[in-house]
């Protein structure tokens, strides 16, 4: 019973891994940017929510309302504004200039909030939890953010799928040089797309600091953990990412319940045996561009 | 006035000058073919008009309007689009998704969905099918579609008969009245000189970049072409 509870467990921490790995699975799939500053902008997020906590006493949800649309304006304004210069011309580029940004976004956050972990409360929410049988219970605030990451991943599908802009996304995704030629604004649905893989990743950066601590050193961490579910699920595939999401978050409910030290070592094992075994991602598709 | 006037342009790639001060007008109803060899600048040419390519010099002047520093998609609005050499269609996109990308920023116009399969009949059937499935024909076909989407007034097509059999390049070139008799202008590029001599009102001949030669089919005889296209006795 005890590894059910760790699968289960698992599964729902996926939901939160997968709300961090969304955003980073749309900028790769749209505009092949590897956002090396992403964790730091959920770290950001979490911070920001704590600072409207702080200042207007209201709870931590309560703050998505403003967290949410602020960082998907920032997200539009930083595509335009400095990654539309650097990105086009050599991917690398676009490696090194989000590096920097997480190193200052790091130590902007140190200076501003000291290195003391912080935390939201959601009023024991975060603690709250319903039994599904004797052994198993479910906390509340798990499934929550697994409700939200699989509402997050089915209103951005149906976008892709049934919308003139969503369609707009995937010509890009397909082919960019085209796709200007077709009359699409590509800066644009570059804007649109950081812009919503900023909104994303707020909502994560918020759940995470509900449901736990944090830091301003806690970006690259999450980092890694979107990048290795954005693998295994494959590239370009939004549901495979909630699926690979899962599978990190069950290695590492699983690999604590063998060894508490495990939990984290786990997680990348499982991801490196995903990357020997299928390299493409569990729904990735072969020979894509 | 010409619907489009090309005047002294210049484009490079690097050390390589690709365009050396060409001037090309297109009248509005003409169908106008540019011929050359391979590497004649040809479809340099059209990706200047369409803004995929850079012109260091000359002017591009659309119905009286300039198109300097004029992004890809603004010229759609303007009313030019193209059918890209390879066809480049969005292979993960279906038929239809592929033809409604090309109204992304549709000006307003006779061309829709179903007159476009009207004009394009094998396509009916293929609506559905990811466009990455289908054949070279039907890819081409589809690319000319996709184009006509946009209701454009000036329809650039970059090398139609590239990699298709024959009686595939016939097939596509009966629907060309169609579109003219629509009245949109098309500026074409062939290799294919037959079929650039049949379907033109005029003709130019691009080598190593400069216009060696244009004028009317009929006026024109092969020996004086053949020359014109590849350089010889020069």
């Amino acid at each position: 019973m005890t590894w059910v509870n760790a699968v289960t467990q698992g599964i729902l921490l996926g939901g939160l891994y997968a709300l961090f790995a969304t955003g980073l699975s749309i900028s790769f799939g749209v505009m092949r940017l590897v956002n090396l500053a992403h964790g730091d902008l959920a770290v950001l997020a979490a911070f920001v929510s704590w600072s409207i906590v702080d200042r207007l006493g209201v709870g931590p949800f309560a703050t998505l309302a403003l967290v949410v649309p602020a960082l998907g304006l920032g997200g539009y304004l930083l595509q335009r504004g400095v990654l539309d210069f650097v990105v086009s011309a050599d991917p690398l580029r676009g490696i090194l200039v989000t590096f920097g940004l997480a190193v200052v976004l790091q130590n902007l956050l140190l200076e501003h909030y000291s290195a003391n972990a912080k935390g939201l409360d959601a009023g024991g929410l975060e603690t709250a939890s319903f039994r599904l049988t004797d052994q198993l219970a479910v906390g509340w605030l798990p499934l929550l953010t697994l409700g939200v990451a699989v509402a997050v991943l089915g209103g951005l599908s149906a976008f892709l799928r049934w919308t003139r802009t969503g369609r707009a996304f995937r010509a890009v995704a397909d082919d960019l040089r085209t796709a200007r030629l077709m009359g699409i604004d590509t800066r644009h649905v570059f804007g649109l797309a950081m812009a919503l893989a900023l909104a994303t990743v707020a909502l994560g950066g918020v759940f995470l600091g509900i449901r736990t601590t944090f830091s301003p050193g806690a970006g690259p961490g999450l980092l890694l953990v979107a990048f290795e579910a954005v693998i295994i699920g494959g590239l370009g595939s939004l549901w495979g990412t909630l699926v690979g999401a899962m599978v990190i978050g069950v290695a590492q409910t699983v690999g604590a319940q063998i060894e508490p030290g495990w939990s984290i070592l786990l997680g990348h094992l499982v991801f490196l045996a995903v990357l020997a075994v299928r390299p493409q991602g569990l729904f990735g598709r072969v020979g894509r561009t | 006035m010409s619907l489009l006037e090309v005047d002294g342009v210049v484009a490079r790639y690097r050390d390589f000058q690709a365009l050396s001060e060409v001037s090309v007008r297109v009248e509005e109803g003409e169908v106008l073919a540019i011929v050359g060899a391979n590497g004649a600048g040809k479809s340099t040419l059209l990706g200047s008009i369409a803004g995929m390519v850079e012109v260091s010099a000359g002017t591009l002047t659309f119905d009286g309007r300039s198109l300097r520093g004029l992004a890809p998609h603004r010229r759609v609005d303007l009313g030019i689009a193209m059918v890209p050499e390879g066809r480049r269609l969005f292979p993960s996109l279906s038929v239809r998704e592929n033809l409604q990308v090309g109204a992304h920023r549709r000006r307003p116009g006779p061309w829709h969905l179903d007159r476009v399969l009207d004009l394009l009949p094998l396509l009916a059937r293929l609506t559905d099918r990811p466009a990455g499935t289908l054949s070279g024909g039907e890819q081409q076909a589809v690319a000319i579609g996709r184009a006509l989407m946009a209701n454009p007034r000036l329809l650039l097509l970059d090398e139609l008969s590239l990699g298709l059999a024959p009686i595939v390049v016939r097939q596509l070139y009966q629907s060309l009245p169609s579109i003219v008799g629509a009245g949109i202008t098309v500026l074409l590029v062939e290799q294919d000189l037959t079929q650039a001599m049949t379907s033109a009102d005029r003709l130019y001949c691009l080598q190593e970049g400069r216009i060696s030669l244009h004028g009317r089919p009929p006026d024109l005889d092969r020996a004086q072409i053949t020359t014109a296209y590849f350089g010889a006795g020069r």
